[in-house]
């Protein structure tokens, strides 16, 4: 099969979705003529015109809440915030607006709203331009919350989300966009709210989605080698979150390891592992452990930078721990 | 003289008495803890839903504020349905979930009242996007408070609209208080007009307690979004009777100024209006009150008997 990058099938899904259906279009900033801070739209502006691929000023709060207000009356917005540090701009849209706008009004209407957006450390860019922030939004009621990890996952959850009727937090990652994967040729969507079985394994279940997923392979192909089985799964949807998955993996290994970008404390581990044992409990030989981001802004310095979020041999050493 | 037919007197007097008298029984029913939390109520507002609601299309949208239950009304929502609702009701038009912050109906183009400040003004310049971009020739009329223009989303939004040429008439309506923060001291600039020159977008004042006034104006400005030129600020100026809510002491402005804005009730003023031009009848007008009343009676009846919200209901429709 052919190889594409994570960018690429994110672009191709955009693109298929915009030609199958006329009322899907992109509004953000710096999303046509430029192509997306990171690429992602380039060329869609040239393909679809300006009306469908629309340069927006400076105003978070106005792309969401006019996506939203566009959502609800009959188009499919997919709106880009350029950075998950700003989606703190338009909170209350998100959170105030979109989120509730359905329940609120007693059902009645629809929000077919994507709000693209990346996050992540890796490149040096410091506290403003580098968090992990999808702890926020699980707890938030109404939207979901998407974080693929490979190019074959972006594009058909993004087509899928593009097509859902209700409102999508789709979190690339900056670092992701370079990567490469086995993305087929014709048209495939992938149901969200899904988790995925990366690699299978007997002695330990490692939950790991975004670039941590990257890492979790890496350490367990390394663990393999000393003879540690680890089976690593991607719930790639955190909002909803497919626990059976995990669990019925965490009953088979009864160890449990959860791998996050994001700061510790309030984390989605903190979610994740409070759900495995609120299910599998029983099943359990240890303690759930995270690794997880460090408590703090992330620090400019590359050197620092990398202490802040979890590496590979950090989670070789847990496992290790775990396991031995 | 004023031009207007007997039928268009009779509509739009009976929508400002069906608001009037709908917020005079939600306040008692407040007073009687039957309606729980809070209302913001729309009385000595009326003229400006009735007379830029009355300058639109059943097709074409609002998006209303905290104080919306006068918006719902004029666009056509029905009075029990709505009573219903504040009183957190299955029968309620929002099913009991929304209640007077979050009247709405989508389906009359209603895209609903906001229990955020500023929060629908993102709403109401998307659903100008979508317009813009179906090609139809609807008109958005986007409402809010002389609170919401110190907030970053009226920057924002009258920016984008104009930039995009969406077809939004913004309606400030200025009751000249943000609860208790006067526009004198919480506004720079105190033309409110002069807000629409950072955006190149036309703009006008207008007395909102004569509904005449803000028909005529409110019918241009619809017309020229509808014509495609973009959109325009139109500023209502009236005055909330009630305090800001239920527990609002009203220490902030005085019982004289009250009084001056109770002498111009937009009510009495265009019934006596119409009954000295000939227009109506003082028993036409006076027959209407009392059919109202019954009207609001009714309503209130039937949120009263309606049954509660199942349990089940509390996980249904988070998602679609």
């Amino acid at each position: 099969m052919r190889e594409i990058t994570y960018r690429q099938a994110l672009n191709e899904a955009l693109a298929e979705e915009m030609e199958r259906d006329p009322t899907v279009f992109i509004m953000g900033e710096d999303v046509a003529i430029y192509g997306g801070a990171y690429g992602v739209t380039r060329g869609l502006y040239e393909r679809f015109g300006e009306e469908r691929v629309r340069d927006s000023a400076i105003s978070e709060v106005a792309i969401v809440g006019a996506g939203l207000g566009a959502a609800i009356t009959g188009m499919r917005p997919v709106t880009e915030i350029m950075y998950v540090d700003f989606i703190p701009l338009c909170m209350g849209q998100l959170n105030n607006q979109v989120a509730k706008i359905r329940y609120m009004f007693g059902g009645k209407t629809k929000v077919p709203l994507v709000i693209r957006t990346e996050g992540g450390a890796g490149r040096s860019l410091g506290a403003h331009h580098s968090q992990s922030l999808e702890s926020w939004f699980i707890h938030i009621p109404g939207i979901k919350v998407v974080m693929p990890s490979v190019p074959y996952d972006a594009k058909g959850l993004l087509k899928s989300s593009i097509r859902e009727d209700n409102p999508i937090l789709f979190i690339e990652h900056k670092i992701l966009y370079n990567t490469k994967g086995e993305v087929p040729e014709e048209d495939y969507t992938l149901p969200i709210g899904v988790a995925d079985v990366k690699r299978e394994g007997e002695d330990v279940t490692v939950i790991a989605y975004s670039q941590m997923l990257l890492f979790a392979l890496q350490a367990a192909e390394e663990l393999g080698k000393e003879g540690i089985s680890a089976e690593v799964i991607d719930p790639r949807t955190l909002l909803p979150l497919d626990i059976d998955t995990i669990t019925n993996s965490v009953k088979k290994t009864n160890r449990a390891i959860i791998v996050e970008e994001d700061c510790k404390t309030g984390g989605t581990g903190a979610e994740i592992g409070m759900q495995i044992m609120e299910n599998a409990f029983d099943y359990l030989d240890s303690p759930v452990v995270r690794v997880a981001g460090a408590d703090v802004p992330m620090p400019k310095s590359s050197a620092l930078e990398e202490l802040a979020i979890p590496s590979k041999e950090g989670i070789i050493e847990a496992v290790r721990k775990l396991v031995g | 003289m004023i031009e207007i037919s007997h039928d268009d007197a009779l509509y739009y007097l009976k929508q400002m008495m069906q608001i009037r008298q709908f917020e005079d029984k939600i306040m008692d029913l407040l007073s009687q803890n039957i309606a729980q939390g809070g209302s913001h109520l729309y009385a000595g507002e009326e003229a400006i839903a009735v007379g830029t609601i009355a300058a639109i299309r059943p097709d074409d949208y609002i998006v209303s504020t905290h104080r919306g239950h006068g918006h719902s009304i004029a666009k056509g929502g029905k009075l029990p349905e709505l009573m219903a609702e504040i009183l957190g009701k299955a029968t309620g038009v929002c099913k009991g979930k929304g209640g007077s912050l979050h009247l709405a109906d989508v389906s009359t183009g209603n895209l609903g009242a906001n229990g955020i400040v500023g929060g629908g003004m993102g709403i109401g310049t998307g659903a100008g996007l979508s317009i813009k971009m179906r090609k139809t020739d609807q008109v958005m009329l986007c409402f809010f408070g002389d609170g919401a223009l110190n907030l970053g989303i009226f920057h924002e939004c009258l920016n984008m609209a104009a930039v995009w040429k969406l077809p939004v008439v913004y309606i400030c309506e200025n009751n000249l208080y943000g609860m208790s923060v006067s526009v004198k001291r919480a506004c720079a600039v105190q033309d409110l007009t002069k807000r629409a020159l950072a955006y190149d977008m036309p703009s006008q004042s207008v007395d909102g307690m004569d509904v005449l006034a803000v028909n005529e104006a409110a019918s241009h400005w619809v017309e020229y979004a509808r014509g495609g030129k973009g959109p325009s600020l139109l500023i209502c100026n009236a005055y909330r009777y009630y305090g800001h809510s239920r527990s609002d002491p009203r220490n902030y402005r005085t019982k004289e100024e009250e009084q001056e804005w109770h002498d111009r009730d937009p009510i009495k003023a265009f019934s006596q209006r119409c009954v000295k031009e000939n227009i109506l009848s003082q028993p036409e007008v006076e027959t209407l009150e009392q059919e109202v009343a019954a009207e609001i009676e009714q309503a209130v009846k039937f949120a009263i008997d309606s049954p509660w919200p199942q349990p089940e209901e509390l996980y249904e429709d988070v998602y679609a």
